[in-house]
């Protein structure tokens, strides 16, 4: 019996249920493959209801990670092969290359020094990036990476001449030997080019709301002001598109569950900045469980802030202004409304990265890319990769996890 | 305490910026009887720079090592020397030179290496210095927990928590209060659907789990039992049962909670006509009839043919709403009497109910997932009978988008959104609404035979005490009201705190969910209580501060029995005996050193914290003698889960603050002791600032009361700054979170600006 657990994926259900195991005194390795831990939650500007910064949360976590003797982190990581079963799994995992220092060391004025620019994910492609780069604005672990496949010939000399960087270094395998496999893959935002009909990717100052997440944080590419694309203007008057491809057979047949609390949220990052700024969102249902429905009275009950139900029909751009019309009809009044707004922001779900990606594991996903829970494989889903889920639902869901694959490596 | 302590420079991130030549001498000069070894390492976060701090410990050459170079935050796999060694890291790149700005505003040369910077850098090597003479390698305290966990609540939350408790391993025992367990499960006739494809009402397997628990040699059953009393701590409690007539006593080392919710008082759908009209019914009461296999009009026991569901009705509420508010205001003006009445701090607040017509409308999930299945129940009771569902939103979150979709799909289910302008009953005893604001455009009537209304869930912590702790500062769990009465967690990230170490709460108790999330909430609370009691044995505090060795000391020879540690305790980790005395539980605690910040006398202290220590901290600062010359002096005590990493991550961005402040973390500004203050301004600094989480409503602090207790504490010392002639102006307390990198700095800048208008500090020079 191997008594180690192994957790794809250092988003938040992950490195809550690695934390969770290994704080209990288990030996837990975490893999995750992007080059930094925390996910999508990294991502954010802040939390709803409280509207607290992700990064409070996060910093507790790696302060856990770097006290916990039981954990091992591996970044910029690939599951490549797994066998065996529940109790006795072989894992091997490929360590991709980050050709920099493994310390935090100042790379800051090599990176400027480069000329080549590459598209900044984490930024959904609001700004650019050097090949040399913080893959977040305070990623965890702190140390730059180097994406060698977009580097020209002069970028390329100059670092081979830096001490810092190993241009030689390669990817390698280690294999693991667990019991038990956490499976917290979490989600990606909906390909918002699939929705050019509500105008993204055709209309400059239509974003979605993660991208909406980047203007509003003070470590986004506009330290946090929300200024539209097409001119950097102020937008003071603002429409939020619910289910922009959720709850839509042809494109996520089912509820996203976050982004009407997710666009309440935003409506406020709007209202706090821009007093004279007036918010419309138009929805199906504002659906907001439990105790958010205190923070939804709270939202809506500024006037500035209206709640339409109403599925939008058409978006077009004012080629002058680069403002937005939106034709909708209110469902209750029957109404057609035409209106114009400075920006407008799509309300994007979630859809599983299981959809996109494949693993190499027996797994049972939905058609949608949804993993079911099984209780005997020895692999244990979590987080969004189960169902869409909240942070704190999330959590929840990652502990239980732990209390899963603990179970299995005990083999009680 | 360490008494050889190894000095090491970071010179990859340190030059050229600092001379480390010069600071190095003069750590040899001033600290040679304690400073045997003094390195510049080329790159000390690297393999290599680790094993030359090694060698120097395995050769005996130093017990303690100072690391001069980046964050604590960062590098830190390279700088674990085991835990035989003191350590320090002193933040010379983030807090010093990316921070730094000339005294005139402008930025240093390339090359420059101003005094200023220098000096400040002296000033944190020092601090290091004195902190290190000042910390003892901790010594954990262990005790031996009882490796069991009571489970207080046998419902399906209670069932799956002990059958996973089992299966770790662990013993249980639990309590529940009917005399069968199962809970409101065992009441319901199907569950919606909790598993893919999300489209069919499924059975509870309840049974089975019943069985299963049963039958598990490590779990023990308490059926008609109740909780009478849970004293001690975590690792040991003893909880006091009463069993039918009888008293049985348990030891068990941590707890789970999960007694689940109360049907709400049905007064408030009163407006809805309940209690008016016979064949007005509650989802529960339709629940209930399913079980048993008739589905029938209370007026005359006939099968419905038309059902209304009427889910939300919020405007019916509002007087509710305003009679709440009343209410609120009426007790709040009572405690304020009261708290003007008592001299002393009242030991405990009286646990106050805090059912609410709010829990209808928290419910919704669940009661419009219940009215989508009942609606099914009602067309397989009668097939051809109908079910309509008005609602205000249609909350089928997530994948339960899927069972709407399938309910959308049954001809005989009529959803509309709606709300209800009227309702009649009949001659026939039928109710006829009037439904306005609809989907089909106009008002509509609508005839039925059954009116179903929705079944509010009330968590029983908002009806009772339920843990019933033996603790000085009240049987409940605090701050309830802050939560409508669930026992949740004030934090987004970690679900399942509270603020009663080792013990968690699951289900619907914790927050309205599903059997599905209630399952997987009680599997993670489950595995919280088995960490508390393993981290029990092991002598390590649990979140935030989990694997901390440390723990408060008392001496307790000094102690006035003053009692402000008893009540400020944010985790009620003190008891106290009949003198005041305090009584630490230290497997309670959470290392948060309240109780260290408020006491007077100063006896309280951790092996690597303390009132000295920091207070010595603070003598290192170099004040020049004349502001004018060298420009005031602001200590700066940050906490370091929030506000310290705001500062390191502020200095990364590019951000720049005035150079003469110094920056001292703090485990939360809760362990900030006045005398600090006074110490810092009796040397001649010219102010103080304290940055910490924001308190309140929706409060930050992850030690919960903190920052606030803080606060309250700078309130009173101004008070005695003013008698001493200093300006009050010059202690203050700022809100700051972890992503203020920005105004940060402007917060430092405007503080500095304003003890430069004050000017020198009176005291300066004596």
């Amino acid at each position: 019996m191997a008594q180690s657990i192994l957790v794809i994926g250092g988003g938040f259900s992950g490195m809550t249920a690695a934390l969770e195991a290994a704080e209990l005194g288990e030996e837990v390795y975490l893999v995750e493959k992007s080059p930094y831990l925390g996910g999508r939650v990294m991502q954010l500007n802040k939390y709803f209801p409280k509207l607290c910064p992700p990064s409070c949360g996060l910093e507790i976590q790696y302060q856990r990670i770097k006290n916990n003797r039981n954990l091992q982190v591996f970044t910029m990581a690939d599951v490549v092969s797994v066998s065996g079963e529940a109790g006795n799994f072989e894992v091997t995992v490929k360590l991709r290359p980050r050709h920099t220092p493994a310390s935090s060391v100042d790379l800051s004025r090599l990176a400027e020094s480069l000329s080549q620019d590459a598209d900044n994910e984490f930024e959904f492609g609001l700004v650019k990036r050097r090949p040399l780069y913080m893959s977040a604005p305070f990623a965890y672990p702190p140390r730059y990476v180097l994406d060698k496949e977009n580097l020209s010939e002069e970028d390329r000399s100059k670092l081979s001449k830096s001490k810092q960087i190993d241009l030689d270094q390669e990817e390698k395998n280690i294999t693991l030997q667990v019991g038990s496999i956490i499976l917290a893959t979490g989600w990606r935002p909906y390909d918002t080019s699939n929705l050019t009909n509500l105008g993204a990717g055709r209309i400059a100052n239509c974003i979605s709301n993660m991208q909406m997440e980047r203007l509003a944080a003070p470590s986004g590419p506009t330290e946090g002001r929300i200024k539209r694309p097409s001119d950097d203007a102020a937008p003071k008057k603002v429409a939020f598109v619910q289910c922009a491809g959720s709850r839509d057979e042809n494109h996520l047949n089912y509820c996203s569950y976050i982004c009407c609390m997710a666009s309440l949220k935003q409506a406020r990052y709007l209202r706090e900045q821009y007093p004279d700024s007036e918010v419309d969102i138009y929805y199906i249902d504002l659906r907001t469980p439990g105790r958010y429905e205190n923070f939804a009275q709270q939202t809506l009950a500024d006037e500035n802030i209206q709640a339409i139900k109403g599925k939008v029909a058409e978006v077009e751009e004012d080629l002058a202004s680069g403002d937005v019309w939106i034709t909708a009809e209110d469902a209750i009044s029957g109404r057609k409304l035409k209106t114009r707004y400075e920006m407008v922001v799509l309300a994007t779900g979630m859809q599983p990265n299981l959809a996109q990606e494949t693993l190499p594991l027996n797994l049972s996903t939905d058609e949608e890319g949804f993993v079911s829970e099984s209780d005997t494989s020895g692999i244990i889903p979590a987080g969004c990769a189960v169902e869409p889920l909240d942070v704190m639902k999330s959590a929840q869901s990652g502990t239980a996890a732990a209390m899963k694959a603990i179970q299995t490596v005990r083999g009680r | 305490m360490a008494e050889k302590i190894g000095v090491y420079f970071d010179k990859s991130s340190l030059e050229p910026y600092l001379d480390l030549e010069s600071l190095s001498e003069k750590i040899q000069n001033k600290w040679s009887s304690v400073c045997p070894v003094v390195r510049i390492v080329d790159q000390l976060a690297s393999e290599q720079g680790h094993s030359t701090v090694k060698q120097d410990i395995d050769a005996g050459e130093i017990d303690a090592v100072s690391i001069c170079g980046t964050s604590p935050r960062k590098d830190q796999e390279f700088f674990d020397f085991g835990q035989g060694v003191s350590m320090d890291r002193v933040n010379l790149r983030e807090l010093c030179i990316w921070a730094y700005r000339n005294p005139d505003g402008s930025l240093p040369g390339d090359k420059d290496q101003p005094l200023d910077l220098q000096g400040m850098a002296q000033d944190y090597i020092n601090m290091s210095m004195n902190k290190l003479q000042r910390s003892e390698v901790p010594e954990p305290e262990v005790l031996e927990s009882v490796k069991k966990v009571l489970v207080l609540g046998g419902g399906w939350s209670g069932i799956n928590a002990a059958l996973s408790t089992a299966g770790a391993g662990y013993e249980v025992i639990l309590v529940e209060k009917q005399k069968q367990l199962g809970g409101h499960a065992a009441q319901m006739y199907k569950t919606f659907p909790l598993k893919p494809p999300y489209t069919q009402a499924q059975e509870i397997n309840l049974q089975e789990r019943i069985e299963a628990v049963n039958q598990h040699p490590k779990i023990t059953v308490y059926t008609g039992s109740t909780l009478q009393s849970l004293e001690g701590q975590p690792g040991n409690f003893t909880a006091n049962i009463q069993v039918g007539s009888e008293q049985q006593q348990e030891s068990v080392g941590a707890a789970v909670i999960a007694t689940g919710w109360e049907e709400q008082d049905t007064s408030y759908l009163e407006p809805m006509g309940y209690g008016k009209h016979k064949n007005v019914i509650t989802t529960w009461q339709l629940e209930q009839m399913a079980q048993k296999g008739e589905i029938v009009r209370p007026s005359d026991g006939a099968k419905p043919q038309s059902v209304a569901f009427v889910l939300g009705f919020s405007h019916v509420l509002e007087d509710f709403a305003r009679q709440e508010e009343e209410e609120k205001a009426r007790l709040e003006e009572e405690r304020k009497k009261r708290e003007e009445e008592e001299e002393d701090e009242a030991i405990e607040e009286p646990f106050q109910k805090t059912e609410s017509y709010r829990h209808l409308p928290y419910t919704t999930e669940l009661t419009t997932m219940t009215a989508l299945k009942q609606a099914r129940y009602i067309r397989e009771n009668d097939e051809s009978a109908l079910s309509y569902i008005i609602y205000e939103h249609m909350t089928a979150s997530g994948l339960n988008e899927h069972y709407y979709k399938a309910a959308q799909d049954d001809p005989g289910i009529m959803l509309t959104k709606g709300m209800i302008s009227s309702l009649e009953e009949s001659p026939q005893d039928r109710l006829v609404l009037g439904v306005e604001d609809n989907l089909i455009g106009e008002p509509v009537e609508l005839e039925a035979d059954l009116l179903v209304l929705p079944t509010g869930l009330v968590p029983t912590t908002a009806l009772d005490p339920v843990v019933q702790l033996a603790y000085r500062q009240g049987k409940a769990f605090p701050e309830l009201e802050l939560f409508d009465g669930f026992a949740d967690s004030n934090y987004i990230c970690f679900p399942y705190e509270t603020r009663r170490t080792g013990i968690y709460t699951a289900g619907c108790v914790h927050q309205p969910m599903s059997l599905a999330k209630s399952e997987r909430d009680a599997q993670g609370a489950a595995l919280k209580a088995i960490q508390c009691l393993e981290s029990v044995n092991r002598g390590v505090s649990v979140h935030p501060r989990s694997g901390d060795l440390t723990y408060p000391k008392f001496n307790f020879v000094r102690c006035t029995q003053c009692r402000r540690c008893t009540i400020e305790c944010p985790f009620g980790a003190l008891e106290e005996d009949a003198d005041g005395t305090p009584k630490p539980n230290i497997a309670r605690c959470r290392r948060c050193g309240t109780c260290m910040g408020c006491c007077p006398e100063r006896v309280i202290y951790f092996d690597n914290y303390s009132v000295g220590q920091i207070g010595a901290m603070i003598s290192s600062i170099d004040v020049p003698e004349e502001m004018e010359e060298g420009g005031p002096r602001i200590l700066i005590l940050a906490c370091e889960n929030d506000a310290y990493p705001a500062l390191d991550m502020a200095a990364q961005q590019g951000k720049k603050w005035s150079p003469y402040v110094r920056i001292i973390p703090v485990r939360c500004l809760g362990s900030v002791n006045t005398i600090w203050i006074a110490d810092a301004m009796s040397k001649g600094n010219d102010g103080c600032l304290l940055l910490g989480c924001k308190y309140g409503e929706d409060y930050q602090c992850h030690f919960m009361k903190g920052s606030e207790l803080c606060q309250s504490r700078m309130q009173n010392i101004g008070e005695t700054l003013d008698k001493l002639g200093i300006e009050t102006e010059r202690v203050r307390q700022e809100e700051a979170a972890i992503d203020d990198y920005e105004r940060i700095p402007q917060i430092i800048d405007n503080f500095v600006d304003e003890i430069f208008k004050l000017g020198p500090n009176p005291f300066k020079g004596f």
